[in-house]
C-alpha cells in the first residue's frame, strides 16, 4: 500500500498505481531520487550571493561565518527576503496583467469587457476616484491609472494599501517604517538588499520581509483581485464537482493550469463556441477541467470543475483522457511534458516567461486572446482524434462542491438572515461561542506532506470544534476532493454550533440546507478576499483584526508565494501556522522573531507543526485565547 | 565485509557526510531538532581538499592499527569479530598519542569531554549516515571486492579507449 503513503487522494492512488506500472516517474519519485536533500539548505544557511562562495555555515561548529563574514542569522534573513521577494515579484506580476487588460479594455483595445461595474465603481471611490459622470471605460481608464501608481509609483505610500487597510495597522506598519511605496521598487530594493556587502542585520532583513510581505497583500492579491472581478464578473455560489473523474472519455478534455484567469476564461469560451466542431470530430463536446488556481478563477466564476490540485498535474496527464493542457504561469511542473509524451495529450504554453521544452508555445497577448484562444481549442480537437487507442484510465471519483464564496457573495446570503445588518447574525454567534473562530486555509500541496492529508484532518478537526472554515487556492481543492465543500459535510462533520448557525444561514439563502463548513473563496490571489472579510470584522466588531478569534493555516506549503502570503497575513496581526517549517531553521535568531518576538510588533506571528491533530489544538488554544481577551 | 569506501573524483565538497555524521552522532539524531535544542554534535568524517581534489575521509578501521597500539589507557581496541575499533570515552585520557599515531588525520576531539571521537561507523544504522547522505556516491559503503572490480572495469574501459 505504498500509493497510500503518498496521498490520501483515491484517485490519485489508482493513477500512482498506473504511473508505477508504466514506469513513467512522477513527483513522488523524484522527491524520493533527491533524497537525502542537503541539510545546509534545508536550515537555510547557505549563500550563493556572490561568486567568492557557494559558503555555508557549519550548524554544529566551525565554520561559522562565509568568506563574506556573514553569519547564520544574516545569510538565513537574506535568502528569506530574496524568497519573499520571488513570492511578490509572482502575484505583483500577475496583478499587472490584469490591470493592463482593465487600461486596454479603457482604450478600447481588446475584446474584453467589464462585467462588474458595481465593483469598479466601488474600487474607484475606494481609492479617491470622482466616479459620477463618468462612463464606466472612463473610470476603467483612471482605476489603471491608480493600480499602475501601486504598481510603479516610487514615492510616497502605496495607494491601494492605504485605500483598504485598516487604520490601526496603518499605524503600527508606518511606525515599524515598513509601509511599501510601489510594488516594483520594493520588490527591486529587496534584491538590492540582498546582494553582497549591502545588510547584513537579521532585524532589518526581517522588516525588509514584512513589507515585501504588505507589498504581496496589496499590490498582489488584493489588486489582482479586485481588477479581476472587474473584469470577469464578481463570483456567486456555485455547484460543481472535483477530482479526476470530471475527465470524461467521451468529450474532447481541455485542461486550464496556472494562475491567469486572462486566457483561461476565453479558451472556456473558445471551448463552448467551438463545441459542434468536438462533436463533428466525434466527441460528445468539450470538457474543460482545471488545475491549481487559474482552475479556482474559472470554478469560481464559471463553475468550471477541478481536476486535481498541484500534485496531482502530472496524474491528469497519465488518466490519457486530456487532449490538451494549457498552462499559464506558476506551479507547472516541467515534467508534464514528458508525462504527455507517455500517454496522451498536447501541453501548450502561453506566456513569454514560462515556456517549458517539449511543450507547443502559442504566445498568448490580450490583443490576440480570441484568436490564439480559439487556435488552442482547436488544436485540443486535432489531438483529440489522435487518441486513437491510447488506454484511458479515468478514476471514477469525483466530490460534489460548492463555490464561490466571494466577501460579496458571503454577505449576500447573510443579508437574507438580517437585510439591514448582514454581519450580525455571524458576529452574534461567534459571541454566543456557537462559531468558536474562523480558520483560513490556504496554500499548496508539498510533497514531503501526504497529499491534502494535512489540510484535511485539520479542517475536520477544526468544524468538529465549530470552527468556520473558509480556504482558497490548492487547500480548496484538497477539501474539495474530500467532500468538505458540501453541505453534507455539515451534516456529518461539523459541530453543533457551527452546524446551527451554517443551516440557519443556508436555509434563509435558499439552498434547502446547511452552508457548507468550509467556504471556498478563490484562488491563491483571492487571499484577498479573506483579508477583506477580516477588516469587515474587525471594523464592524470595533476591534483589531489581531483581536478577532481567528488563525490562518497553509497545512503544506511549497511556494515562495505561500511565504510572502503568509508574512502579509501575520503583518494583518493573524496567528498563522505551516504545516512544515521554511528555510530559517538554521538561524535561531530569525525562527525565534518569527514564531515570537514578532507578536508584539505585529500581533500576529507564525506557527510551526507538522501533526494535524497537535496544529488544531494549537489554532484552536489560540482562537480560544483571543476569546477570552475580548472577554468571551 | 562491507566497508567505507572513497571515490575522491566524485566528491563536490558539499560537507552533506560532515552534516548527516553530526546529526547521527547527535542526541536527537534529527537535523531540525539538533539545531532548535542547540546541540553541538561533531562530525568523524572530514572533507579536505588540496583545490584539485576532495577527500572526505574517516577512520580506516585499520587491522594493524597505530592508533590502538599507542593508546596507553586501553580506550581504543580493535574488536576481532566486527574488525572495528572502537574507542571508550569513559577509558580515554585525553593523551592523544592515537592522533599522534593515526597517519589519516581521522582520529578528532570531542570539544566538551576532552576525549576523542572518530568513526563509530553507525552502529544504530544499517548503512553509515555518510554513506546515505553523500548525493553523488563518493562515500559508499560497499564489500572490497566488489569496490575493487568497478575499478579495475573502470580501468580496463580507459585502458580500452587509450589503445
Amino acid at each position: 500500500m505504498w500509493e497510500t503513503d503518498k496521498t490520501i487522494d483515491k484517485a490519485a492512488q489508482q493513477m500512482l498505481k498506473i504511473t508505477a506500472a508504466d514506469g513513467v516517474a512522477t513527483v513522488w519519485d523524484r522527491y524520493e531520487a533527491q533524497q537525502p536533500q542537503c541539510g545546509f539548505g534545508s536550515l537555510g544557511i547557505c549563500c550563493r550571493n556572490c561568486l567568492q562562495g557557494p559558503c555555508r555555515i557549519n550548524p554544529f561548529g566551525e565554520p561559522k561565518r562565509g568568506v563574506c563574514g556573514a553569519d547564520a542569522d544574516t545569510i538565513v534573513a537574506r535568502n528569506l527576503l530574496r524568497s519573499l521577494a520571488g513570492g511578490t515579484a509572482a502575484h505583483v506580476d500577475h496583478a499587472y496583467e490584469a490591470v493592463e487588460a482593465l487600461e486596454k479594455i479603457a482604450t478600447g483595445d481588446i475584446d474584453y469587457v467589464i462585467k462588474d461595474e458595481n465593483k469598479l465603481i466601488a474600487t474607484a471611490r475606494q481609492v479617491g476616484i470622482e466616479t459620477d459622470g463618468k462612463d464606466s471605460k472612463g473610470v476603467a481608464k483612471e482605476v489603471a491609472q491608480k493600480a499602475l501608481e501601486t504598481l510603479s509609483g516610487h514615492e510616497g505610500e502605496m495607494g491601494w494599501l492605504s485605500a483598504w487597510a485598516p487604520k490601526e495597522r496603518v499605524d503600527v506598519w508606518r511606525q515599524l517604517g515598513v509601509i511599501p511605496r510601489g510594488a516594483d521598487r520594493e520588490i527591486r530594493e529587496a534584491m538590492h538588499q540582498t546582494s553582497m556587502g549591502v545588510d547584513a542585520d537579521p532585524t532589518n532583513l526581517l522588516l525588509a520581509g514584512v513589507k515585501q510581505g504588505l507589498v504581496d497583500g496589496y499590490a498582489g492579491l488584493k489588486l489582482a483581485t479586485d481588477i479581476q472581478d472587474i473584469i470577469f464578473g464578481m463570483p456567486q455560489p456555485v455547484k460543481s464537482e472535483a477530482n479526476l473523474g470530471v475527465l470524461n472519455a467521451e468529450y474532447v478534455n481541455v485542461v486550464v493550469h496556472g494562475h491567469v484567469p486572462l486566457l483561461s476564461e476565453k479558451v472556456l469560451e473558445w471551448c463552448r463556441k467551438l463545441e459542434d466542431e468536438a462533436k463533428a470530430a466525434g466527441a460528445r463536446g468539450i470538457n474543460v477541467a482545471g488545475i491549481c488556481c487559474t482552475g479556482n478563477e474559472v470554478l469560481m466564476r464559471q463553475g468550471v470543475p477541478p481536476a486535481t490540485n498541484f500534485l496531482g498535474q502530472e496524474l491528469a496527464l497519465a488518466t490519457g483522457a486530456v487532449d490538451l493542457m494549457v498552462v499559464d504561469v506558476q506551479c507547472i511542473l516541467p515534467s508534464v511534458t514528458n508525462v504527455a509524451q507517455c500517454y496522451h495529450g498536447d501541453i501548450v504554453t502561453t506566456m513569454p516567461i514560462a515556456k517549458v521544452p517539449g511543450a507547443d508555445h502559442i504566445p498568448f497577448s490580450l490583443e490576440e486572446a480570441d484568436q490564439q484562444a480559439e487556435k488552442i481549442v482547436r488544436q485540443s480537437i486535432e489531438s483529440y482524434k489522435k487518441r486513437g487507442s491510447t488506454p484511458v484510465h479515468i478514476p471514477d471519483e469525483r466530490a460534489l462542491i460548492f463555490a464561490g464564496f466571494s466577501v460579496e457573495a458571503i454577505i449576500g446570503a447573510l443579508s437574507k438572515v438580517n437585510a439591514e445588518d448582514p454581519l450580525k447574525p455571524l458576529v452574534d454567534n461567534i459571541k454566543a461561542g456557537n462559531i468558536l473562530g474562523a480558520v483560513a486555509t490556504v496554500g499548496c500541496n508539498n510533497v514531503k506532506v501526504k497529499q491534502d492529508m494535512m489540510h484535511v484532518e485539520l479542517v475536520k478537526e477544526l468544524i468538529a470544534n465549530n470552527v468556520l472554515v473558509i480556504a482558497t487556492g490548492c487547500s480548496a481543492h484538497a477539501l474539495g476532493k474530500a467532500g468538505l465543500l458540501h453541505p453534507d459535510a455539515t451534516n456529518n462533520l461539523a459541530g453543533n454550533g457551527l452546524k446551527a448557525v451554517l443551516t440557519a444561514v443556508g436555509e434563509a439563502a435558499g439552498l434547502g440546507g446547511p452552508l457548507p463548513p468550509v467556504l471556498h473563496m478563490g484562488s491563491c490571489v483571492d487571499n484577498s478576499r479573506i483579508g477583506d472579510l477580516l477588516t469587515a470584522l474587525a471594523g464592524y466588531m470595533g476591534v483589531n483584526i489581531k483581536d478577532l478569534p481567528v488563525a490562518a493555516s497553509a497545512p503544506e506549503p511549497q511556494h515562495e508565494k505561500a511565504l510572502s502570503i503568509g508574512t502579509w497575513a501575520v503583518a494583518l496581526g493573524v496567528f498563522t501556522h505551516l504545516g512544515l517549517p521554511p528555510h530559517i531553521l538554521g538561524s535561531k535568531a530569525v525562527t525565534g522573531t518569527l514564531t515570537d518576538k514578532v507578536e508584539d510588533l505585529l500581533g500576529g506571528k507564525f506557527y510551526v507543526e507538522s501533526d494535524p491533530a497537535k496544529a488544531a489544538a494549537g489554532i484552536i488554544r489560540h482562537i480560544k485565547d483571543k476569546r477570552h481577551a475580548l472577554g468571551l | 565485509m562491507k566497508q567505507i569506501l572513497i571515490t575522491p573524483k566524485l566528491c563536490l565538497g558539499c560537507r552533506s557526510c560532515e552534516l548527516a555524521c553530526a546529526v547521527e552522532h547527535s542526541l536527537s539524531k534529527e537535523l531540525f531538532a539538533a539545531v532548535i535544542k542547540k546541540e553541538q554534535p561533531t562530525a568523524r568524517i572530514f572533507v579536505e581538499t588540496d583545490g584539485v581534489i576532495n577527500l572526505p575521509l574517516q577512520c580506516r578501521h585499520c587491522q594493524d592499527p597505530a592508533c590502538v597500539n599507542a593508546c596507553m589507557s586501553g580506550a581504543l581496541q580493535r574488536k576481532p569479530t566486527t574488525g572495528m575499533v572502537v574507542a571508550d570515552q569513559n577509558k580515554c585520557v585525553g593523551c592523544w598519542m592515537c592522533v599522534m599515531a593515526c597517519p589519516f588525520g581521522a582520529i578528532a576531539q570531542d570539544p566538551e569531554y576532552k576525549v576523542i571521537n572518530k568513526c563509530d561507523r553507525c552502529p544504530d544504522l544499517d548503512q553509515p549516515a555518510c554513506t546515505v547522505a553523500c548525493p553523488t556516491g563518493a562515500v559508499k559503503f560497499v564489500e572490497v571486492s566488489r569496490f575493487s572490480q568497478e575499478r579495475r572495469k573502470q580501468y580496463l574501459t580507459s585502458f580500452a579507449e587509450e589503445e
